[in-house]
């Protein structure tokens, strides 16, 4: 069986849970910051900044950033390991994969640390 | 009327042509898909294709209708095609052509095979038989009666993306069958075999292996039951 492969957390069932769990937190986070948005006051830095001045709203933000890293990573690999393959590309497919998913793993981590930054930052 | 039928032989063409021939149909009667095949037999002899039980229980001629999987024997025309229009006939999609509507169905087989399709018990033998209760006899209706006829498997499209790695709807709902079966003690060997990233969480749960089915069988709840038979083992 495949085993060898640079996906998440080398299970196909901690990957498959992985990305349902930071789906429903995604979900949860979005409608918060929609719902925040609507029933809160008129949208101004002021008031953007006082909602993310509470500690909750940013562990909440953190986990959000974390939840797309992880979604954005396994549907990214899921991808490039169907349609980045020898019988779509021929020989240079591997290459290609590899590029591809070093890419998507770089911007994953590029905006998991600037999220940090801005949410943790001074 | 007109049936349109892929031909190919790798050996000697280039490329696969589709290739129309005037069959006559009765009027009076709705023929089975394979009956007009047959008719389109007549008028060119050299058009291959594998049948043999026409009734919907050999799984031999599993062929891509008017765009969808089935089984030539049991679809009937009017199911198919509008009066007037073209019947379009073209082999099962993702495996190779070996001659017109004949595929190569190795890599199915190997999928099927990759699951142990058969009972594992280690206990000594009983006298007569291994007993079941008839609840758990019912747990493999809707299982039991998959034919092979890779109508499913060769209409998913994480299949042919993946026919190496991904079991397939056929070998995923076999894989169930033994797994759901009193008798089978290897359950947990079987699951160890699929837990990897490709042999079942590459079902991305798009049901196109239940809406063809010929047997009318649910080979994405049997990957449900899978899944949930994985979670169950590893909390």
């Amino acid at each position: 069986m495949v085993t060898s492969v640079t996906n998440f957390s080398r299970s196909g069932l901690s990957d498959w849970i992985a990305q349902r769990v930071s789906a429903v937190v995604l979900l949860a986070y979005s409608l918060f910051i929609f719902i925040s948005l609507l029933t809160g006051p008129e949208l101004s830095y002021a008031a953007w900044s006082e909602l993310f001045s509470h500690t909750a709203v940013r562990l909440f933000s953190l986990l959000a950033i974390f939840a797309l890293c992880v979604h954005a990573w396994i549907g990214m690999w899921t991808i490039a390991t169907d349609y980045l393959t020898a019988s779509h590309l021929g020989a240079s497919a591997t290459a290609i994969r590899f590029g591809f998913l070093i890419g998507c793993a770089l911007l994953v981590v590029i905006y998991l640390l600037w999220g940090i930054q801005i949410f943790w930052g001074s | 009327m007109l049936v349109s039928i892929y031909r190919y032989n790798p050996e000697t063409d280039l490329k696969p042509v589709m290739v129309d021939i005037e069959v006559d149909v009765p009027a009076d009667r709705d023929l089975m898909v394979l009956d007009v095949l047959n008719l389109a037999k007549e008028k060119d002899t050299t058009i291959a294709y594998r049948r043999s039980c026409r009734e919907g229980v050999c799984g031999s001629d599993g062929m891509n209708i008017n765009g969808t999987n089935g089984l030539a024997c049991i679809t009937p025309l009017s199911s198919v095609v509008n009066p007037g229009k073209k019947l379009v006939l073209r082999p099962l999609p993702g495996l190779p052509v070996v001659r017109d509507l004949v595929v190569d169905m190795s890599i199915f087989y190997k999928q099927f095979e990759k699951v142990k399709p058969f009972l594992i018990n280690e206990e000594p033998a009983p006298g007569i038989e291994r007993l079941q209760s008839p609840e758990d006899r019912a747990k493999l209706d809707g299982l039991y009666e998959c034919i092979l006829c890779a109508c499913c498997t060769t209409s998913c499209p994480s299949f042919w993306w993946n026919p190496d790695k991904f079991i397939g709807p056929a070998g995923l709902l076999q894989a169930y069958r033994f797994l759901a079966d009193s008798r089978d003690t290897a359950a947990s060997e079987r699951l160890a075999g699929l837990e990897d990233p490709f042999s079942v969480f590459r079902c991305r749960g798009i049901m196109n292996c239940v809406a063809v089915c010929p047997k009318g069988l649910n080979p994405t709840r049997a990957i449900g039951h899978i899944r949930s038979m994985l979670i169950e083992q590893s909390v």
